[in-house]
């Protein structure tokens, strides 16, 4: 695998059967979408807010729309792709429930990875510090973080059982490694989740 | 280097086929006058075909005839640069309707005058079609690329939805699929000042300069949508043109005025009025989801091509809602599009400008 990929991103990569069409929403600078279309012939897609993340995957030859996941998965059409992926990006939404709906609207499967706000690291600042935590993986203080719908595992798990989603893998990072799912809700830094509905 | 820049050669191409028109007429004897730079290779897939905007023309890297200035696009088109003339065969050819040797209201017509405005009236399509049938007389199949901003992008988009195996890419530039009410407006302006000159006499004025009164104004209502209100406030403010105060009378006190002037009259050196007033005419009828039952989908739905748009965030002639909503609808026909709206304070113009960004993007998706 591509050793420069951040973790999460890898364990998709890797999960991610070879010549599928796939929407990456938040795709950033493409990184994942260059390994996947380069190593698993995926026809990729992407979503990216940002202009100069846009700019530079268009210049790796990749094919990504500036846009917006809260407003404008709804100009895909149902069902057209495998996958969708939203890599730590449904915190950063306005409504996560619904970018997840649309993101299981337009994708057959999805994946879904965000950093886990019960970490333990978390929950000792907020216990122990009173302050809102500023952690390798939520490196921005309150007041300038994108990251404005914090989630935990147990959140996310829950809002994929009250909407019915098929939960068809799960798999949790602390550092750069993988962890079982024992324990993950505080052990867990992030967690990636694979859905179908 | 040690290779010489390949020069760009001009030549001009009369269709051997009558070109049928949207508006149902047929044209016979079509020029084609074109230039190219760079060397087609063995199998003919090197090809890349730039349209130029309204009041461009072929000239894109070669110097002009007429003013003596570098080629519109010299900045980017050429050996080594963005658009790379050691690896592309790059065609421009002069649009239908057009006045820089191709055939457009100033041709003689069959009883050797002056078409004038016996000129039919002619779309979008219109000219993409004569330049198709241009790559038809050179032997190319199948283009590396299309590219073209503002009417350029309007012709990309018309070749890439009506002739989709033509070419595997389209980049489309500061461009819209339809013009709005606005932009209608903008141009009915132009024309209406066009008309009302008297030396128009009709259409009928000959091989002089005619209305170029008209065609100034016109020029000079047109350069302001080109500019952002941000680029021409830094650019001019409120000084005054070589004077110390404001003359209570109406010689241009202002330096944005002498500007304008200049531009609308250096414009009538090198244009034929009623070649504006085809050209705007065809922008204006321009509307690609009309033409394929309403839908812009619908226009993209047997599409192979690559497409790539790109916006400005100053242009509020064609502004980036116009490059997203077609992304959208590239998107919903399944077609592999990307689309970017770049920062660049120079509004509609940007995308001759000098914006990094964009020579980035424009080079990454020709690959």
């Amino acid at each position: 695998m591509n050793g420069a990929l951040r973790p999460d991103l890898a364990l998709i990569a890797a999960h991610v059967q070879p010549g599928v069409r796939v929407l990456d929403v938040g795709c950033g600078d493409g990184a994942l979408m260059a390994v996947l279309r380069d190593t698993r012939q995926v026809d990729a897609r992407g979503l990216e807010l940002d202009q100069h993340n846009v700019a530079e995957c268009v210049a790796r030859g990749l094919s990504v729309i500036q846009g917006d996941a809260d407003v404008d998965l709804t100009y895909y059409p149902d069902a057209s792709f495998d996958y969708a992926i939203l890599s730590q990006t449904l915190q950063t939404t306005k409504r996560p429930d619904l970018v997840l709906g649309e993101l299981l609207r337009v994708g057959r499967k999805a994946f879904v990875s965000f950093p886990n706000f019960a970490h333990w690291r978390v929950r000792a600042s907020l216990l122990w510090g009173g302050r809102m935590p500023v952690t390798r993986l939520l490196p921005v203080a309150w007041y300038e973080t994108p990251n404005i719908h914090h989630v935990t595992v147990r959140d996310f798990r829950a809002l994929v059982a009250d909407n019915g989603y098929r939960l068809e893998g799960e798999w949790f990072l602390s550092g750069d490694r993988t962890i079982s799912p024992a324990a993950a809700a505080w052990r867990a830094e992030h967690a990636v989740f694979l859905l179908s509905r | 280097m040690p290779n010489a820049a390949p020069q760009p050669v001009n030549d001009t191409l009369v269709l051997p086929a009558p070109l049928p028109l949207d508006g149902g007429q047929v044209l016979d004897n079509v020029s084609v006058a074109y230039e190219t730079c760079g060397t087609l290779n063995p199998d003919r897939s090197n090809a890349v075909l730039l349209f130029h905007a309204l009041t461009m023309d072929q000239h894109v890297v070669g110097t002009h005839p007429k003013t003596g200035k570098p080629g519109w696009w010299a900045k980017s088109v050429g050996p080594g640069k963005v658009i790379d003339t050691d690896r592309y065969f790059v065609i421009c050819a002069n649009v239908l309707g057009g006045c820089m040797g191709s055939t457009g209201p100033a041709s003689l017509a069959p009883d050797a005058k002056p078409y004038g405005m016996r000129f039919p009236v002619i779309t979008i399509r219109d000219m993409v079609r004569a330049q198709v049938a241009l790559l038809d007389a050179l032997g190319i199949g199948q283009l590396h690329a299309v590219i073209g901003g503002s009417m350029g992008g309007m012709q990309a988009l018309s070749f890439a939805a009506n002739w989709p195996t033509r070419t595997r890419a389209a980049l489309v530039i500061a461009s819209t699929a339809r013009h709005s009410a606005q932009n209608i407006a903008f141009h009915e302006v132009g024309r209406q000042a066009i008309m009302a000159d008297p030396k128009w006499k009709g259409g009928d004025y000959g091989s002089g300069k005619g209305p170029e009164n008209g065609l100034a104004v016109a020029r000079m209502a047109a350069h302001i949508t080109y500019l952002s209100e941000e680029g021409m406030h830094e650019k001019f403010g409120r000084k005054l043109q070589d004077r110390a105060e404001k003359t209570f009378g109406f010689d241009a006190d202002f330096q944005v005025e002498s500007y304008l002037r200049h531009q609308g009259l250096s414009f009538t050196d090198r244009f034929d009025a009623n070649s504006y007033l085809y050209i705007t005419r065809a922008m204006d009828y321009f509307d690609l989801a009309e033409e394929h039952g309403g839908k812009l989908a619908s226009a993209f739905a047997a599409s192979k091509v690559r497409f790539c748009l790109i916006s400005f965030d100053t242009d509020w002639l064609y502004p980036t809602s116009e490059s997203r909503g077609i992304a959208h609808a590239l998107n919903a026909a399944g077609a592999p599009v990307s689309f970017v709206e770049l920062s660049a304070p120079f509004g509609h113009d940007s995308f001759l400008l000098d914006v990094p960004a964009q020579d980035r993007v424009i080079a990454g998706f020709l690959g």
